[in-house]
């Protein structure tokens, strides 16, 4: 199991203590329902049996095409899903199937930051009470209090205080999106679920934007699950990246070797598409995969990825593959290296 | 990629946050600026003023008791002290028209909150927890809606002897159900937006992300239905003490001034009679129309919040 190669990794590297999060064979599908009696007629497989770990103070980032359950897959950590089957430990705590009360206090641990700066904002509330939320929620601190600490926020990411009582459709995008990342530090965090976090924004926005989550991190020794499309965002802000293909872990390892050596032949794949950067850097092959993406309802059998991949072989057909560890700390689910 | 330069001091973060943020406009003012656009819905505005205000003001400046008869005055013709004239127990028509608009708007009101409470409360359930919640609810919204109305009105009001409040809760109950299918519209759409997954993670109870968070945002469309709404239940309480079922004499209310339309007689001899409560119902009602479609202009979403 995956599992296991996942849990005997970390007790060699590194102490368990070190674990803020850690997600064993978690699935995710959501019923599809058809006719009158809603009777269930099939599953779509968002997320099926996903494990990875963050440790404290990193960034992981969570890479793959749009609809490959890296955004459910969030959103299930954060316990917005309900988990079909899996784990999350939390600091150690299991979270996975918590009543809403019980998980109340975990709700101050993690937080989100949202895609779209523009729904994920409530157009009707001020700023300034948005940010209050969460202390009002809690039951945190005094009026004065709750006030300093909004303000003190919004300089954190770089808006004026004053504009703490200006409405959400007074501000740009960027803004928008950087009063999100304030409201996601409103309960002091230890791990920043970032679902998209600027692929709404523009390109110039996008680095100011990660570069205060960079900021903010060294400041509160946050932790991130970053979730991304973009290979050259994942690259800039994250120190371990894991790359997902139609809802199964395909390859998980840090920045470098990620880059440098991937393995799976998905992971090739997507990076030999990233454009060139710069001129004088070497000419990548390019790989083209060929059809689309199989639909996560009925997912193929085997190896997810065998229908487009090039190397594909018989049993890839028949047999999942498991997520094995290689190399210390670089975890791949591919036949080819068994 | 440099550093940002919101990280610059900040007199620079300053004027550059002004530049981007522009002029000033509250939701207010933009909803009110659309709306005095619509002349039609500032007419009904107006109109709407003047029928609620002289409503509420009848007994100072009705000119008369709307309850003294005096059969040798009998269906006068308007003249200096009877402005419209006298009914045919010699009533005058104005300060019955006053008095009357009191009990009309009332009912219309009344049972406008009524079914828009029940409504309200009923869509966002269904519309927020879905599933099986949903589906009961709605199913309960279908069976309501297919009584067919107006003789179970009839029925309802004749086994209950008709009185005022019996009236108002019999509208209220029969009429929720477009206002319970809007806003569990409203909801399904809005509960997906990522500020109720943002409240959610915040640890946020259902009831604070129903009333608090979503409920604001879906309130445009029912203040719109509600606005119909009211001219709705004038009509239908004109129409039932039209038919004698209504709000029982003395009391005078719109509809039952028009019952005696009915007579030939008086219909030929005294057109003031039949025609200043009709026209009262019509303006009233049409008021209320035009204040809605002005409403629904003004609080489109789509206009408000880009």
């Amino acid at each position: 199991m995956s599992t296991a190669t996942l849990n005997d990794s970390k007790t060699n590297n590194d102490a368990k203590s070190d674990i803020l999060l850690e997600v064993n064979g978690l699935k995710k599908y959501f019923p599809v329902k058809s006719g009158i009696l809603q009777k269930t007629v099939g599953h779509v497989k968002a997320v099926d049996d996903v494990s990875f770990f963050i440790k404290k103070g990193e960034t992981f980032g969570l890479v793959g095409e749009s609809g490959c359950g890296k955004s459910t897959a969030g959103r299930s950590i954060i316990r917005l899903y309900e988990p079909t089957d899996g784990q999350i430990l939390f600091d150690g705590e299991d979270i996975s199937y918590l009543k809403e009360k019980q998980l109340k206090p975990y709700r101050k641990d993690i937080q989100m930051v949202f895609q779209d700066p523009f729904s994920s904002l409530n157009p009707r509330k001020t700023v300034g009470t948005i940010l209050e939320e969460p202390f009002r929620v809690h039951n945190l601190y005094t009026k004065a209090e709750r006030k300093e600490r909004v303000e003190h926020l919004l300089d954190r990411v770089g808006l004026m205080p004053q504009l703490r009582d200006r409405y959400p459709h007074e501000f740009s995008g960027g803004q928008r999106q950087r009063i999100g990342i304030a409201r996601a530090l409103t309960l002091n965090p230890k791990l920043i679920i970032g679902d998209e976090p600027v692929s709404a924004l523009d390109v110039s926005i996008q680095s100011q934007v990660l570069n205060i989550m960079n900021d903010l991190q060294e400041e509160f020794g946050l932790t991130y699950l970053f979730i991304a499309h973009d290979l050259s965002v994942v690259k800039h802000i994250s120190d371990r990246i894991g790359v997902m293909y139609l809802g199964r872990m395909m390859e998980v390892t840090d920045k470098r070797t990620l880059y440098k050596n991937p393995m799976h032949p998905y992971t090739q794949a997507l990076l030999s598409a990233i454009p060139k950067s710069h001129p004088s850097e070497v000419k990548r092959e390019r790989i083209i995969l060929k059809g689309d993406v199989p639909s996560p309802s009925n997912p193929p059998k085997g190896c997810v990825f065998h229908t487009r991949c090039p190397q594909a072989m018989d049993h890839c057909k028949e047999i999942v593959p498991t997520l094995k560890e290689l190399e210390p700390g670089h975890f791949v689910a591919c036949h080819l290296y068994e | 990629m440099g550093k940002p330069e919101l990280n610059l001091p900040n007199e620079k973060g300053e004027k550059r946050i002004e530049q981007t943020l522009g002029k000033r406009r509250s939701l207010l003012s933009i909803i009110v600026a659309k709306f005095l656009q619509n002349k039609l819905a500032v007419f009904g505005l107006i109109m709407l003023t003047i029928i609620v205000g002289t409503a509420l003001l009848a007994p100072w400046i009705a000119p008369h008791d709307p309850d003294f008869q005096n059969l040798r005055n009998r269906l006068a013709a308007p003249s200096g002290e009877f402005l419209l004239g006298t009914d045919h127990l010699g009533r005058d028509i104005l300060s019955r028209l006053l008095y009357g608009g009191r009990v009309s708007l009332f009912v219309g009101f009344v049972a406008m909150v009524g079914a828009v409470t029940i409504g309200t409360t009923v869509g966002a359930v269904a519309g927020y927890f879905g599933g099986l919640v949903d589906a009961f609810l709605m199913r309960l919204v279908d069976i309501i809606i297919s009584f067919p109305n107006i003789f179970l009105l009839i029925t309802l009001v004749a086994v209950l002897e008709p009185s005022l409040d019996k009236l108002i809760m019999v509208f209220a109950f029969l009429s929720w159900t477009g206002t319970a299918r809007l806003v569990r519209g409203e909801f399904l759409t809005l509960k997906k937006r990522e500020f109720v997954l943002a409240a959610r993670t915040i640890g946020m109870s259902n009831t604070k992300i129903i009333f608090g968070q979503i409920l604001p945002s879906a309130m445009g469309p029912v203040i719109v239905a509600a606005t119909l709404a009211v001219g709705g239940f004038i009509l239908a309480e004109s129409a039932l003490s039209f038919l004698g079922l209504g709000v029982q004499p003395p009391t005078s209310t719109w509809g039952n001034m028009l019952t005696y339309s009915q007579s030939v007689t008086i219909f030929r001899t005294a057109w003031w009679y039949p025609t200043f409560p009709g026209v009262m119902i019509l303006l009233t009602v049409l008021s209320f129309n035009f204040v809605g479609d002005g409403l629904r202009d003004a609080l489109d979403p789509r206009v408000i919040e880009k």
